[in-house]
């Protein structure tokens, strides 16, 4: 593995960070992350009570979400992964934006056409639709990229994936079209130990993942994924070297998935628990709230503010989200195409018509069955 | 006017769209200076520059990953896919995201590009240099499927393409390339997408045929004629979102009908024509809908005259069907 840039030292210090990180912005990291956290409890909750049908714990790899996501600007182009809540939490996406995905109601930007933590936002920041196939918005980020460049603007694509990801396709022909091209691209890999309950060995016999930057003519870096400081200073760099048009960088967030790889997975089956237990002691938010600490910006009593604030707007996001009602039936046949052609409309017109004859299609429980 | 082939039409499409539009970019293996294994793309690099024709790495996945993304972010890429055949790395990229990118954000993010790639027999180009693919691609939402036949349908579907606001896979017949020839006026127009061409009149017998197979069945229906069959021929041109209405007017219209693709025949688009058909106007029908397709066999080399519906095995299904 090639080198590790970590930055917070064991008592909090950080006398190596020299990204330009505020001690308003480190907050908002801080916070970001608990909002995160609540997050995820609260949809874990939400999915065992059998009122969303999935969802994708986050805890362990927010420091990476958030490290990241504070050393781009709201203008640059995010095509995330589904395991990425912090980045949209950072940039200002509501809570209720998102939980509104979780719920696939009517206020969801997607419509409730797609299963959740498959989030599509344009505003406050363009963050890209997330599919399910693993790998296939590498390229994607690449040709984002390359129309940013074309019309002179000094925009940077940031592109997440896991460890799993790097055995795709995309990966390959992502990584090579950046190099080949120059694209203002950072291919952030978030090696977070597991592919499901694939192990990260399993995936590749490379020395790490960073490495392979070498052979797609770009600098491969590796960064501590948990310590916020670190990650935000390898994107800052990789960001200003794409800003002046020296290419693409890939790195390699090293960090560790604590929960399971979604609600419908029991990683303890497959996860050593010293090795949960190793990490659990290098967890992003304990590390970040030392720093805080040693730079005299952290309290017990702002820890119970923000947790209490943290609950209490997901709480919210929560009840806003149910109180919206199902899409309407008509949005299983719009935006297939811009406008809708007449063998949709025939099919809609039979469905309504049947509805109306004969009620309602029956729904199903929603719950994901793995 | 001037006279083109159906190649030299596409290029002039492609000209005629860069011309007017800055965010036309035609990219590709081996599209730019060489201008392309069937010189389709010839003379763009030079005149539009390096960073508006240009190649790229082998990999169909990243040519169509990549033009997604540009098309999302708002550039209107045509990529050549050198042959149909070597699509198939790129299928997820197109069906599981192109095609689906309007849908799944909600109307946020969308695809606005077209995928160029010949495809079809006729050039002993073996398994892999001649398949027909269309029905894959007409089985996905989101998508349109376009196969012009003439250079006039040509210039003016793949400009329709261009400007269309969803994805286009617009494959084109490579056999007609440079064997079919006519007047293609000079700088922008469109044919309209989801239209069908009424190819010949007829009031015996209905052909449904498309790309390569149109000038096949030209032949069939003339050599009828001799024979006192009047043909009505119908060239789809989309084949989705298709003009079902179309369809159903000319089956209606004579009562007898046959399918004509060189793709094969299992879950061929002529299924789909011919289950259109049963649904909604199986009271006007005559004769059983019958189909002249390529075998349910990988695509033969040497005796690939065999395999590709001929004017011979038109001519029999229409005899059959007329005198059923």
């Amino acid at each position: 593995m090639t080198e590790m840039m970590s930055l917070i030292t064991e008592d909090g210090s950080a006398p190596a960070y020299s990204g330009g990180l505020s001690d308003e912005a480190l907050l908002r990291c801080y916070r970001t992350m608990l909002l995160v956290r609540a997050f995820d409890d609260i949809c874990m909750k939400l999915q065992r009570s059998g009122r969303i049908g999935f969802s994708v714990p986050n805890k362990g790899v927010e420091g990476t979400q958030v490290g990241a996501a504070s050393a781009l600007r709201s203008t640059d182009l995010f095509f995330p992964s589904y395991r990425d809540f912090g980045m949209a939490l950072y940039h200002g996406v509501r809570p209720a934006a998102m939980m509104n995905n979780m719920f696939g109601n009517a206020g969801d930007s997607a419509k409730g056409r797609q299963m959740p933590v498959h989030f599509s936002f344009v505003d406050p920041i363009k963050y890209f639709s997330i599919s399910s196939p693993i790998g296939t918005h590498l390229p994607q980020a690449v040709g984002a990229a390359y129309a940013s460049t074309l019309r002179g603007e000094d925009t940077v694509t940031l592109v997440s994936f896991g460890d799993g990801g790097t055995s795709s396709l995309g990966f390959h022909s992502g990584l090579n079209f950046a190099g080949v091209w120059k694209s203002p691209v950072i291919f952030l890999c978030q090696n977070n130990g597991w592919a499901i309950s694939c192990p990260s060995e399993g995936q590749t016999a490379s020395d790490g993942y960073a490495i392979k930057a070498k052979a797609y003519g770009m600098p491969g870096i590796t960064v501590d994924g948990n310590d916020v400081l670190a990650v935000n200073q390898a994107v800052a760099e990789a960001a200003e070297r794409a800003r002046r048009g020296e290419g693409p960088t890939l790195i390699e967030a090293h960090t560790y998935r604590m929960g399971g790889h979604s609600t419908s997975d029991d990683p303890t089956k497959y996860v050593p628990k010293e090795e949960l237990e190793a990490w659990a002691a290098k967890d992003p938010v304990l590390r970040l709230r030392r720093h805080l600490d040693s730079r005299g910006l952290w309290s017990e009593d702002l820890e119970a503010r923000l947790v209490k604030e943290c609950s209490e707007e997901v709480t919210a996001a929560v009840r806003e989200a149910e109180a919206q009602p199902a899409p309407a039936l008509e949005t299983v046949f719009s935006d297939v195409y811009e406008s809708v052609p007449d063998h949709l409309r025939r099919q809609g017109e039979q469905a309504f018509d049947l509805a109306r004859r004969k009620g309602d299609a029956a729904a199903g429980d929603g719950a994901f069955p793995l | 006017m001037a006279t083109l082939t159906l190649l030299q039409a596409v290029n002039d499409a492609l000209r005629t769209k860069m011309r007017q539009d800055d965010s036309v970019l035609v990219f590709g293996e081996d599209v730019g200076p060489k201008g392309g294994v069937f010189l389709a793309t010839e003379g763009l690099t030079a005149e539009f520059g390096a960073k508006r024709c240009f190649d790229t790495p082998l990999s169909e996945d990243g040519i169509i990953g990549t033009a997604i993304g540009m098309a999302a972010n708002g550039l209107r890429p045509v990529c050549e896919i050198q042959f149909q055949d070597f699509i198939f790395p790129a299928f997820d990229q197109i069906v599981s995201e192109a095609a689906k990118l309007r849908y799944r954000s909600g109307g946020q993010y969308t695809a606005p590009m077209v995928i160029r790639t010949p495809y079809g027999g006729g050039i002993r180009g073996g398994l892999y240099h001649s398949q027909s693919g269309e029905a894959y691609f007409a089985h996905t939402a989101g998508l349109k499927v376009v196969i012009p036949s003439t250079p006039y349908d040509a210039k003016g579907l793949l400009i329709a393409a261009i400007e269309d606001p969803d994805p286009v896979l617009f494959m084109e017949p490579k056999a007609l390339y440079r064997s079919v020839k006519g007047e293609v006026p000079e700088g922008h127009y469109t044919v309209d997408l989801s239209t069908t061409r009424t190819v010949r009149e007829g009031k015996d017998v209905t052909v449904f045929c498309y790309g390569a197979m149109v000038p096949v069945c030209e032949k069939a229906a003339a050599a009828a004629a001799e024979q006192g069959v009047e043909t009505h021929v119908v060239d789809l041109r989309t084949l989705l979102p298709l003009d079902e209405e179309a369809v159903l007017d000319a089956a209606r219209r004579t009562g007898r009908v046959v399918v004509v693709h060189e793709a094969p025949r299992f879950c061929g688009f002529g299924a789909e024509i011919s289950a259109l058909i049963a649904e909604h106007a199986i009271e006007y029908m005559e004769a059983p809908v019958r189909r002249v397709t390529g075998f349910d066999t990988p695509f033969p080399n040497t005796l690939e005259h065999h395999y590709m519906p001929d004017e011979r095995r038109v001519l029999d299904a229409i005899e059959a069907t007329a005198s059923f």
